[in-house]
């Protein structure tokens, strides 16, 4: 079976990502023969809208099962049209990871877990006093 | 004239300078002029409140979005593919429509190679219009609660506020705070952008990047006025002149000014004597932008 993990890094020993849509690498593996393929995420830098191009990205690329720290509603959306769950883990290394989910440990995601936006880095000059200048750098 | 007025750093005083300049422009028979104002700040516009506009019309807009006929769509994921935000996604069979991420662009639409796509109009806010004090043509936009993209209410309500004639009479408009598209849209195609600042370390920062968007982007000129002067350091006066940004005006840090604004009434209301100071930043405004207009041909240019 083919499932993938968010990761920054770019093999199984790497620390596993907990965003989503703005991780630096997937990492596509077989669970069964453990062969995997390191792929950057193309949505890393995307202005907006990272979670649905990754989403359906990693969805294109055949994977059945997400592993992630988190996941944000969009994403999730993605995951759900597609019936690909989406299980939750925490800090460790990619292989922990896969580990814990072949050994039936890790929870799938009844929702987004995380708002939207949180892993987009906040640039814009800040409003002051009252009227704020907007959350989203690019409307 | 279109004149934006902007600052970057929110509360420094952007539309206590336009309604009053607006109040002082239109009031004057000799050396004033016809005045257009539009509130640009789609998200929380509050000149009404000052002007007390008599609203004659009001319509609602929006932006026009997709709507997939499923029966005609293949799957393709055309669509999806050329959405610059990512506002659609097309997997297994479904296609998925995340509709405050789409900015209205029709790129789907157009690219669609089943012709499966309309377009529906979704309203995210209104337009209203009308007269206030007698003379002001007045115009503001107001996005619905919940809605996350202002830049399509302010370019229909530029589109409907500006008067072809803008040469010969005053349109303020009076921008959102902030560095962002909302800010951008105000600013496009203004004679001049005035940028109301303080003089702080913050209103400086804010100001720097506000000057970037106006000037190094959008290549317009830009002039200063400083609000709440003596508070804060000379950090903007030294901006100012290194970047050969002229002041136009500063108004003193004085309880007075904050009192009438708490009322609700503007300066030139509450304090008389500021009816012929803001007269004179209409008039430097007009020189600055005759003098700019001829270096410009002269290939120079006011900023550094």
């Amino acid at each position: 079976m083919k499932i993938v993990i968010t990761a920054n890094g770019d093999d199984l020993g790497s620390p596993v990502s907990l965003v989503f849509g703005r991780c630096s690498t997937f990492i596509f593996v077989d669970t069964e023969t453990m062969a995997f393929e390191a792929v950057a995420n193309p949505a890393l830098s995307a202005s907006g809208g990272a979670g649905i191009q990754a989403a359906q990205f990693v969805v294109e690329r055949g994977a059945e099962a997400v592993l992630s720290g988190s996941v944000g509603p969009n994403a999730y959306g993605v995951f759900q049209a597609a019936n690909v769950p989406v299980y939750l883990v925490g800090e460790g290394t990619v292989r922990e990871a896969i580990e814990a989910y072949k050994a039936g440990k890790l929870q799938t995601a009844m929702e987004a877990n995380t708002p939207a936006h949180t892993g987009l880095g906040r640039w814009t000059a800040g409003g002051g006093m009252g009227s704020g200048c907007g959350g989203k750098s690019r409307t | 004239m279109i004149l934006a007025i902007a600052s970057g750093k929110g509360g420094t005083g952007k539309t206590t300078v336009a309604v009053n300049l607006a109040l002082a422009v239109s009031s004057q028979k000799k050396g004033g002029a016809e005045v257009t104002f539009v509130d640009c700040d789609v998200e929380e516009p509050n000149a009404a409140l000052f002007l007390h506009p008599v609203i004659e019309q009001r319509r609602e807009v929006g932006l026009l979005v997709p709507e997939v006929d499923l029966g005609r769509c293949t799957y393709c994921g055309r669509c999806a593919e050329v959405c610059q935000y990512h506002a659609i996604a097309v997997v297994q069979r479904k296609v998925l429509f995340f509709s405050e991420l789409c900015h209205g662009c029709g790129s789907c639409t157009l690219n669609c190679p089943e012709k499966a796509i309309r377009e529906r109009l979704h309203v995210s806010g209104v337009i209203e219009q009308g007269i206030a004090q007698g003379t002001i043509r007045f115009a503001h936009g107001i996005l619905n609660i919940g809605e996350a993209m202002a830049t399509p209410i302010i370019r229909q309500l530029k589109r409907c506020a500006i008067p072809p004639d803008a040469s010969h009479s005053l349109v303020i408009l009076d921008a959102p705070p902030g560095t962002a598209c909302p800010v951008v849209e105000t600013m496009r195609g203004a004679d001049l952008v005035l940028m109301v600042t303080e003089p702080t370390p913050f209103g400086l920062h804010d100001l720097r990047l506000a000057v970037q968007v106006a000037y190094n982007e959008l290549r317009l000129p830009v002039a200063v006025v400083i609000n709440r002067d003596g508070v804060g350091d000379d950090g903007v006066d030294r901006y100012c002149q290194t970047q050969g940004i002229p002041i136009l005006m500063r108004i003193p840090l004085d309880r007075r000014i904050a009192e009438a604004y708490a009322e609700g009434r503007p300066i030139v209301e509450a304090l008389p004597d500021y009816q012929v100071r803001f007269l004179d930043l209409y008039q430097r405004i007009g020189e600055f932008s005759r003098e700019y207009r001829l270096e410009d041909k002269k290939g120079g240019g006011c900023c550094k």
